[in-house]
Formats: structure tokens, sequence, C-alpha cells
């Protein structure tokens, strides 16, 4: 029963986390039609950003909300400077339209490039805010610390935020608008362009809590090639487009059924097989239902 | 103010949409802007209201140079433009997609009288404002669009084929309609249509276009009585 417990502890624990990052996938695509490969190491640089600030303040409380604000920027920068350009450039050839995407994996690689040569390529330590040790019920030590449960809170909350932002805010109408049909937001007097940039931004805050939280509920190291950076960008990824890619509510659920999934292979089977049945999961549903858990089978509207 | 169009040219790559069309369109009047499929109609609105590019030739709405910038920037300076197949946000609800039209408006108070305007004109959309608009039949998501494009306040609308896939006795309604808000709101009206007797019945001038050229142009009365337009767009 207590392994039972703890194995859903620890798949809602990493899916929300998986969650964070699905929605910056997710706004991404919304916005501008690109899968973000580059997503890992924004949230990687803003991780690296984070860990000076902790240093500076030290407090991870007031370094985490402005990492997310620089990742924010990052994020904007990239979309206006590279994106932008490149959308408005590949118009025909037989790369159009992937032109984007192909970028986005190189800037992944610039990044990881960059931060090697400012930080060095060996692990920088953060601190966790609280402790690691998990909550004990009776005699019994459950997987769910201190640390787990204010990454859970944290995250709730963001979610919530954001699904506040998109369904009862004018910014909202407008993300939403230009997602499902640019051109009919545009005639409407929504100015588009602005609102992608917007788009981006809030994918950058969310992928650099994303990487924060990871590293201080995981190990608390990071490296340029760190593995976790890794998972989080697959797992990530394999969230969004299980539920569905087009839809935020759609990328908490994918992200907290991979959890569970994941989590559930790890304590009852093997952690060898996490990585076979995570892509193994994404091949079933494109295989069996290809719009996701959320999703329309008549996908985008033209 | 009037919208005045001169030597328009348009190209779609290689092929010539529009050549050289010159019209005028006098405040507070509907212009009827008719032709086959292919004559360049959706066209030479795409370009007044700033989705397509113009290669030659010069459009202004009063002092307002239309083929300069964008079309979030035309509605802003009072040009609304319904494009062609229901422009509504399928997936947003009828009331989403009224306030859209009226975001970039700053004061909110004559937004929300400008909605109410809007929901007496149409009572259908009244009544389903927190239905989304992909569950409204073909006539009311035209009444949402043409609603959407009025809560930007416009002074010149441009309206592409509103009766597009509707049944007579519904677009019979739209046209009045249309025609009701010119009266109105004292607005200006680019309206193309393929129905060409339906959308003549209701204009006070029309320019035919053929294969982007004006192939003539005059009072609707005239074109109606003309036996070239008869034979040509009428059908009798």
């Amino acid at each position: 029963m207590t392994q039972f417990i703890n194995m859903l502890l620890i798949g809602i624990g990493a899916g929300s986390i998986y969650a964070l990052m699905a929605i910056a996938m997710v706004l991404v695509w919304r916005s501008t039609r690109v899968i973000n490969f580059a997503q890992a190491g924004m949230a990687l640089l803003s991780t690296y950003i984070g860990f000076e600030l902790v240093q500076k303040t030290g407090n991870f409380w007031i370094a985490l909300p402005l990492a997310m604000v620089l990742g924010a920027l990052f994020s904007a920068l990239v979309e206006i400077l590279l994106i932008r350009t490149l959308i408005r450039h590949s118009t025909s050839g037989p790369v159009a339209g992937i032109v984007p995407i192909i970028a986005t994996l190189g800037l992944l690689g610039f990044i990881r490039a960059m931060i090697g040569f400012i930080w060095g390529n060996q692990d920088v330590q953060i601190q966790p805010p609280l402790s690691k040790i998990g909550f004990k019920v009776g005699q019994e030590t459950i997987a769910l610390s201190p640390m787990n449960l204010l990454v859970l809170i944290t995250v709730l909350a963001m979610v919530l935020i954001l699904g506040f932002i998109f369904q009862k805010t004018n910014l909202g109408l407008s993300l939403r608008a230009s997602a499902y049909s640019p051109e009919i937001a545009q005639l409407a007097g929504v100015r588009v362009g602005a609102i992608r940039t917007i788009g981006w931004s809030i994918a950058g805050a969310a992928g650099a809590a994303a990487g924060l939280l990871q590293t201080v509920n995981g190990t608390g190291t990071v490296s340029p090639d760190s593995l976790e950076f890794s998972l989080l960008l697959t797992f990530g990824f394999i969230a969004a487009v299980i539920g569905g890619l087009e839809s935020l509510p759609g990328a908490v659920l994918g992200a907290v059924v991979l959890g569970l999934v994941l989590a559930f292979v790890q304590i009852y089977i093997s952690g060898t097989l996490v990585f076979i049945v995570a892509f193994a999961l994404l091949l079933l549903v494109l295989l069996i239902r290809p719009q996701g858990f959320i999703g329309t089978k008549a996908g985008r509207r033209a | 103010m009037s919208l005045v169009v001169k030597d328009l040219v348009v190209d779609h790559g290689a092929i010539r949409a529009i050549d050289e069309v010159s019209f005028t369109v006098e405040e507070g009047k509907l212009s009827a802007v008719i032709g086959a499929n292919g004559a360049g109609k959706s066209t030479l609105l795409r370009t007044l209201s700033g989705l397509n590019t113009a290669t030659n030739g010069s459009a202004y709405w009063g002092e307002h140079n239309l083929l300069h910038g964008k079309p979030e920037s035309h509605v802003r300076k009072g040009v609304s433009h319904v494009s062609e197949g229901k422009s509504v946000v399928a997936e947003l609800t009828v009331e989403e997609n009224l306030d859209l039209g009226a975001l970039w408006r700053r004061n909110k108070k004559e937004s929300s009288q400008t909605k109410q305007q809007v929901v007496e004109l149409f009572p259908r959309l009244g009544e389903r404002l927190n239905q989304r608009a992909d569950t409204l039949s073909g006539g009311e998501r035209q009444m949402l669009a043409i609603g959407r494009a009025l809560m930007s306040k416009p002074k010149l609308l441009l309206l592409d084929e509103p009766s597009l896939g509707l049944a007579p006795l519904v677009i019979e309604q739209i046209f009045q309609t249309i025609r009701g808000i010119v009266d109105s709101m004292n607005l200006t009206v680019v309206l193309v249509e393929q129905n060409a007797m339906g959308a003549l019945k209701i204009a006070d001038t029309a320019v035919v276009l053929n294969l982007g050229h004006v192939a003539t142009s005059g009072s609707a009365t005239e074109l109606i009585a003309d036996p070239a337009v008869r034979a040509a767009y009428l059908g009798y």
C-alpha cells in the first residue's frame, strides 16, 4: 500500500515538472507552429542564471521569479531575432516550414556550448531551499518531502494562473484567437506579431521554472550536458504530444499520465525500462489517438 | 470621407489578379463588386484590408493609405473586413468572438454599448453568447462575423461573400440586414458577391469585375437594366 502511494506521489511530482515543460512547448506551438527543441537549452540557461541569482540573493524563492522573468526575455528575443525572420523567409523550397524547427535544434547546441564557455563544463550546485527528507506517516517515510510538496504547490499555482490568464483576460483571448485563426484575429485588430512574442515569453518563463524546480527537486546539480535536461525536453515533448499539442489542460494531463506511468514502471518493473516505456507510450498514443487525449479529430482549422 | 481606388494592380506570383482597377465609393453608400469566380473580387478586398500586397496603384479611405500597413492598423482607422467563409473563430464562444473585435478599443464603456447594439441587431447572437461559434448555423455565423466587425466601430466595412453557402431565405435576411446597417449607422460598405442579383438589389453603386479588369461600373439600378450585365451575370 505504501509502495502504491509512493508511486502516485513520485508520478505526480515528476509529472508536474514535465507539465511546465509541456506547457512551454504547447505555447510555442500554438503561437508560431514551431516545435521548440531549444526549450531545454533555454531552460538550462535560465537554471544557470537561477544558480547565479541564488548565489547573489541567497534565497531560492527570490531567484525563481527573477530567473523566470529573464527566461521570458530571452525567449522573446529568440522569437524576435531568429524565429520571426526565419518564418518570413522560409516560404518556399523543400524545407519551407520546417526551417524554424531545424533552427531550434541548432539553437539548442549553441546554448549548451555557450553555457560550457561561460560556466565551464563542471557541475554547479544549487542548494534546495527545503528539506528533501520525506514526511513520516506513522513509522513509514513516504515519497513526499517538504521540497516535493512546494514544487507541487508552485506548479499548481502557475497552471491556475495561466489558466486564468488564458480564459478570463483580454490577453488570453488575443492569445487564443491568434493561435486558432491568426488571420481573423488580425482582421479584428489583434496585433498578432506582438501576441506571438508574448506566447514565447510565457513559454520561456514556464521553461525556466521547470528547469530550476527540476534541479532542486532532483540531484541539485546541473551541467551543460545534464541528462536531467535531456529528460525534461524528451518527457515534456512526449507529454505535450500525447496531450494533443494544442491544449494547455491536455499538456498537464499528458504530463501527469506520463509521470504516473513512468513511476509505475520504475517501482514495479525496472528503472531501466523507463525510456522504452515513455517512447512506447508516445507511439501508442500516436497510433491509436493521433489527436492526443484532448484535441479534435479535425485538427487545426485553417 | 470616401474610398478612392486608383489603377490598382495586384499580382499573385506570376498571375495578375487585379489589373488597373479604379472606382470610388462615396461615404454612406453601399457598393457591390460582382463578377464570376476568379474575377479577383476577394483579392481586391484582401488588398484593401492589408492582407495582400499591391504591386501598383493607390487606395485611400479619406486620408488613410490602405496600401500601407497591416490589417490591425487599418481596423484602428475604421476599416473592418469580414473575410470569405464566415470569418469567426470556431473555437471561441459567440461573446468572445464579439469581444475580439473591440479588444483594441480603449474606452470599455463604449465597447460594451456597441456590444449592446450588435446584440439588438442580431438577437439570435444574444441568445447564444456562451455557445461556441462552431455550434451556430451558417446564417448565424455570418451574423457573428458581421457583428464582430461592427464591434470595431468601423466606418468602412468590407464584406466578402456573406451569402456563401446560405439558404435563399437566410440570404435575403442577411442582405436586408446589411442595407439596414448602412442606413442606420452611416456606414460605407464594399460588398463582394457572387450572388449578383441579390447584391445589386440592395446596392447604391456597383463594379463588375472580369478577370481582374473593371468590365463596367455605375449605379446599381443602371446595371440591373443593362442588357449585357443581365446576360452575363444575372442569368436572364
